[in-house]
């Protein structure tokens, strides 16, 4: 396993940024998924209350 | 209980943090770092690390807003591109002033009296312009993606569009303007972004409307795609001097990513004209927030500080409400309305 800290400063950053766009894309896909199976309903619902 | 190496109080203040900062951001299309940063400052977090983490989180929330809006072909990729080099080397001189006026000890204190100004005066122009009630310096969001009237650019922009220096640029909305022109305007832009660690839209998107005058959502969409390498490249400068906390980062966008769905989702519900006296109060809060902690830092009154960050987050839940509540009656209306019923 590579160890993060012995890399050099703009591969570490490197790894950091990637960290942020990966859970950035994970969040996409996921709240894209719930929005798609409960979006409607919660609309009707909040249409009809 | 620790998480990630915050407390969960922490964690679970970053992510609805977040989550307001989400709607703002899907809703209005710029910013929320110019909240997170003098949050992160309020809370105590080095300047670097504040900045630092401000532009990590903007970088995020932009790629997911900016995935959203593609595909509403409201991004002038030629624009987005030139405002890049620009903005990028804007970046670059704003990083190295923190850096120098972190080593004078000064950078905290400067970074806040320049929000205070910035954010109080985008906030008092954004305030007056929705009170006028002439539709000038919004986004609107039933706006075609056509060319743009003459009578519609802003005066300041046609000044800036008659200077005719070489090489001309033709962009939508049926302008041109002098590459030049585009270029100072994008690094002001940067320099701002990377000197207060924010993404840079809400000085963005009004300067590319007003000073260059580009179509509001044309602006809109340009800008998020921008902040995406502004914000990409902003965070990696910090990060390799240390300044990107994943601990703040990933939370925030846990929430953050939730709150653009909901506000994107409300711009094709709500009106932002009802909504613009909000944003601009929000500013003038945000504004507020920090002067008091400053006050409280220079007289030694600690309960200032809290006052400060209730400020913050009361201007951001206020404002994200607002466009949560007016969706809601929006759709009820809808779903009264003879029209819904044929629907």
């Amino acid at each position: 396993m590579i160890e993060v800290g012995t890399l050099s400063p703009a591969v570490q950053a490197g790894v950091l940024i990637g960290a942020v766009l990966f859970e950035a894309m994970i969040l996409y896909v996921g709240y894209g998924f719930v929005e798609q199976v409960v979006g409607n309903r919660l609309i009707e619902r909040i249409e009809n209350n | 209980m620790d998480v990630f190496g915050i407390s969960l109080a922490v964690l679970v203040l970053f992510v609805g943090f977040g989550l307001l900062i989400g709607v703002l951001f899907g809703f209005f299309g710029m910013g929320g770092s110019f909240l997170v940063t003098p949050a992160l400052l309020v809370m105590g977090y080095p300047s670097r690390v504040a900045v630092g983490s401000g532009l990590a989180f903007v970088f995020g929330t932009s790629v997911i807003a900016t995935l959203k809006h593609r595909d509403l072909g409201q991004v002038d990729y030629k624009l987005g591109v030139l405002m890049i080099a620009g903005t990028t080397a804007g970046i670059e001189v704003g990083k190295e002033i923190v850096l120098h006026l972190e080593e004078l000890g000064m950078a905290g204190s400067i970074i806040s009296v320049t929000y205070v100004f910035l954010l109080g005066g985008i906030g008092l122009f954004v305030t007056y312009e929705a009170l006028k009630g002439d539709g000038d310096g919004g986004v609107d969001h039933d706006a075609a993606d056509a060319d743009i009237d003459a009578d519609d650019i802003p005066d300041i922009a046609k000044k800036i569009q008659s200077y005719r220096v070489p090489p001309m640029i033709s962009l939508r909305g049926g302008i041109s303007v002098s590459l030049w022109m585009i270029l100072g305007v994008a690094f002001a832009t940067g320099l701002l972004s990377g000197f207060l660690g924010v993404g840079g839209g809400f000085i963005r998107m009004p300067a590319l409307f007003y000073l260059i005058g580009v179509p509001v959502p044309i602006a809109v969409g340009t800008d998020l795609f921008e902040i995406v390498f502004s914000g990409g490249i902003g965070s990696f400068l910090y990060a390799m001097d240390g300044g990107v906390d994943l601990s703040i980062v990933l939370p925030l966008l846990a929430g953050s990513a939730l709150g653009a769905r909901v506000g994107s989702a409300a711009t094709s519900i709500v009106d932002e004209g009802e909504i613009k006296v909000y944003f601009g109060l929000m500013l003038l809060g945000g504004s507020l927030a920090v002067a008091v902690r400053e006050i409280g830092n220079v007289y030694g009154i600690g309960v200032f500080d809290t006052v400060s960050l209730v400020l913050i987050l009361g201007s951001a839940l206020l404002v994200s409400g607002a466009v949560v509540y007016s969706s809601i009656t929006a759709l009820r209306e809808e779903s009264g309305s003879p029209s819904h019923a044929l629907d």
